[in-house]
C-alpha cells in the first residue's frame, strides 16, 4: 500500500470509502451516452478526488450483471457537491446506469486509483488528448489546470460530431482541437493525424480506446513529449485484491486499479 | 449476543468468518472499509516459493451470478512476504492464515517451513486445487495419492494448524478429504473454484487468456453446500466452507451443512465491507433462533 495518497496540484485524494450516492441529474447525451450527477445521500461533502481517479458503481436491479462498473471521475462540482460520471452504453450494466432516474440511490466505492501527475511549471505546453468516452477524466483535469494558472489545450477525437462529448464544457478551460473519423466537425482523421501535433508539446495526458492511446504514445515518443495514459482494463474488485486487471509493466504485472489507471508510457511494455 | 467462537482444530477463532485466499489481498487493501480485528481470521493470497507473474491479461470474465478468473497465483514469493508484507500486517488483531501453493510437494513443504517461525501466522491453508496453473495446483487435488503426498510433506514441515483446500473438480470430494485427513491435515476447506469457460462470440475467442478459468460467486453456492454436507459426514476433522457466500443467510447455510467456519471470497469484490456485515448477520440469526453458541449451528441441518 502506498504511504501517501494520490494528489494533483493542491488536492490530496481522500481515503477510499463505500458510500450511498443519490442521482440528482441524469442527462442523456444522444442515444449512446448519459451524464449522471451524484451527490452523497447523507448530505456529507464529497471526498477529495484527483483527475484520473475512478469510482466503482454497483449496478442496481441487474440480474445478469454481478460486478461493479468502474467509471472515471468526469467532474467534481464543489458548488453543488456533485460527482459527474459520463457513461457510455457498452452492455447491460452500463445500460442500467444510463437509464437511472433522478432520486435513485447507488452504492459507490470512491475514490480509487492514482490519477494523473501534476505539471510543475505553468509554461509547460499541456495537451489533453481524449477519444470517445475517454474524454471524461480530462474535463475535471482541465478545470483544475485552468484554475491553477496552467494553460491546457484539448485534442478531442470522435467518430462524428454527435459523438464529440462535452465540447462546450472543455472550451471553458482551454483551446479545443477536434478530429473526427468522418470529418463532420474539426479535422478529418485520427487525433494522431491532427495538425496540433506538428506544433510543440511538452506533455500529453491521454485517455481513450487502447489503439488510440498506443498511437498517441508512439507519437509522443516521436516528438519527445512526456506522456501519461489512463487504462481501462477489466476489473473485479477495484482495490488491488483480486489481481484481475493487471497490465504488464517494467515492474512486471501490476494492478491497474491501484498502480494505475494512469501510467507514464515509460512504465509500460507497449511495442511503440 | 451469541458466543461466536469456533475452533478449527486447535485454531481458536473469535467468530467463524474468514476471507478466501486471493479475494482479500493481504487484508490491508480493505483497512479503509472495515476493522480487520472483527474478523475470525483472514487468509491471504496464495504464496509460492518463488515469485510468480501469473497469467497474461485478460484474467477475468463476468458470468451469470459469478465470475471466472485465471490469475494464476501471481505473488512475490514467500521470502518477500516474510520480509516486506508480514511486518505490515502481523499486528491486526485477527488470526492470520497464509494460503500456500507449489509445483512440487517439496515446494509446499519449504514454504511452510519458512512460515513456521512467524508467531502471528496461525495456520496455513494448502492449495491443492488451483485450476489456473500448469504445474501442481489442482493436479495434486484431483487424486487421493497426490493430495496425500502434499499433505504428508507439509505435515512434516509445519507444526501448527494445516488446512487443506480441496478442488470440486473431482468425482468424489469425500475420498480426497479422507486421504488428507489420514495424512494428518487438521481441517479441510472447500470448495475452490469450479473449472469453467466463457467465449466472446462476437470475436469467436475465449474470454480468458488461458481459455479456461475458475468459476466463483453465488453461481457455485449450491454445489459448494452439497460438497460441504457430504464431506462433513465423511471426515472427523473440521470442514471450512466456502463458495458464493454473499450474506449471513448464506453463511448459516454452510454452517448448517456441517461447516465449522466459512470463507468469504468473491463477495469482497462487490462490497468491501461484506465480511463484518456477515459477522453481524450470523449473530442476528443466532439471536433470532435462540442459539447462544454459534457452534450449535454446525451440522444442525434437520433432515
Amino acid at each position: 500500500m502506498k504511504p501517501s495518497m494520490p494528489s494533483f496540484l493542491d488536492i490530496e485524494a481522500g481515503r477510499k470509502r463505500l458510500a450511498s450516492m443519490r442521482v440528482v441529474a441524469s442527462e442523456p447525451i444522444h442515444s449512446l451516452y448519459t451524464l449522471l450527477k451524484l451527490t452523497m445521500d447523507d448530505g456529507s461533502p464529497l471526498p477529495p478526488m484527483v483527475p484520473g481517479q475512478f469510482v466503482q458503481v454497483a449496478v442496481p436491479d441487474a440480474p445478469h450483471t454481478f460486478l461493479r462498473r468502474p467509471i472515471s471521475v468526469n467532474m467534481v462540482d464543489e458548488a453543488d457537491n456533485t460527482l459527474w460520471l459520463l457513461i457510455r452504453r457498452a452492455g447491460e450494466g452500463t445500460n442500467r446506469l444510463c437509464d437511472l432516474n433522478v432520486g435513485s440511490v447507488l452504492s459507490v466505492i470512491l475514490p480509487l486509483g492514482n490519477g494523473f501527475s501534476s505539471p510543475i511549471d505553468p509554461s509547460e505546453r499541456l495537451l489533453l488528448v481524449g477519444g470517445g468516452v475517454g474524454v471524461a477524466p480530462l474535463l475535471y483535469m482541465g478545470k483544475l489546470l485552468a484554475e491553477h494558472g496552467f494553460i491546457p489545450e484539448f485534442l478531442l477525437g470522435a467518430r462524428s460530431e454527435v459523438d464529440l462529448l462535452q465540447r462546450d464544457l472543455f472550451a471553458a478551460y482551454g483551446e479545443v482541437h477536434v478530429a473526427t473519423d468522418d470529418g463532420s466537425t474539426g479535422e478529418h482523421g485520427l487525433v494522431t493525424q491532427h495538425s496540433r501535433l506538428s506544433q510543440p508539446v511538452d506533455k500529453i495526458y491521454c485517455c481513450g480506446p487502447a489503439p488510440m492511446m498506443k498511437a498517441v504514445a508512439k507519437e509522443a515518443r516521436r516528438i519527445g513529449a512526456d506522456c501519461e495514459v489512463s487504462l481501462e482494463n477489466m476489473m473485479a474488485c477495484g482495490v488491488g485484491a483480486c489481481l484481475c486487471c493487471v497490465e504488464n509493466t517494467v515492474k512486471g504485472n501490476v494492478c491497474v486499479c491501484t498502480e494505475g489507471p494512469v501510467f507514464n508510457i515509460n512504465q509500460l511494455t507497449w511495442p511503440i | 449476543m451469541a458466543n461466536l467462537n469456533v475452533k478449527v482444530g486447535s485454531l481458536e477463532l473469535k467468530n467463524p468468518v474468514l476471507t478466501a485466499s486471493g479475494t482479500f489481498g493481504y487484508g490491508e487493501e480493505f483497512a479503509d472499509f472495515i476493522d480487520l480485528s472483527r474478523l475470525g481470521g483472514y487468509i491471504i493470497k496464495g504464496t509460492t516459493l518463488a515469485a510468480r507473474e501469473g497469467n497474461p491479461y485478460p484474467r477475468m470474465a463476468e458470468t451469470p451470478a459469478g465470475m471466472l478468473n485465471a490469475v494464476g497465483l501471481q505473488n512475490k514469493g514467500v521470502d518477500y512476504f516474510i520480509e516486506n508484507i508480514y511486518p505490515r500486517i502481523k499486528d491486526y488483531d485477527s488470526k492470520l492464515i497464509v494460503n500456500v501453493s507449489g509445483a512440487k510437494p517439496e515446494d509446499y513443504a519449504e514454504v511452510c517451513r519458512r512460515l513456521a517461525p512467524l508467531d502471528k501466522v496461525s495456520a496455513v491453508e494448502i492449495n491443492i486445487s488451483c485450476p489456473n496453473v500448469k504445474q501442481g495446483g489442482m493436479a495434486f487435488g484431483t487424486t487421493c495419492a497426490g493430495a496425500a503426498e502434499v499433505t504428508r510433506a507439509v505435515r512434516s514441515a509445519y507444526p501448527k494448524t494445516v488446512i487443506v483446500k480441496l478442488s470440486p473438480n473431482v468425482t468424489d470430494i469425500t475420498e480426497i478429504a479422507r486421504a488428507v485427513e489420514a495424512e494428518g491435515a487438521d481441517a479441510v476447506s472447500l470448495i475452490n473454484t469450479l473449472m469453467g469457460m466463457a467465449i466472446d462470440v462476437e470475436r469467436r475467442r475465449p474470454c480468458l487468456s488461458t481459455v479456461t478459468g475458475g468459476l466463483s460467486g453465488p453461481a457455485v453456492r449450491p454445489v459448494a453446500v452439497r460438497m460441504v454436507w457430504q464431506t462433513a459426514k465423511a471426515v472427523r476433522i473440521p470442514v471450512v466452507g466456502l463458495g458464493g457466500i454473499m450474506c449471513g443467510r448464506d453463511a448459516v447455510e454452510f454452517l448448517l451443512a456441517g461447516a465449522t467456519a466459512i470463507e468469504i471470497g468473491t463477495a469482497n469484490f462487490i462490497d468491501p465491507s461484506v465480511t463484518v456485515k456477515i459477522v453481524d448477520e450470523i449473530n442476528d440469526y443466532c439471536d433470532r433462533h435462540g442459539f447462544s453458541n454459534v457452534s450449535d449451528l454446525i451440522g444442525a441441518l434437520e433432515c
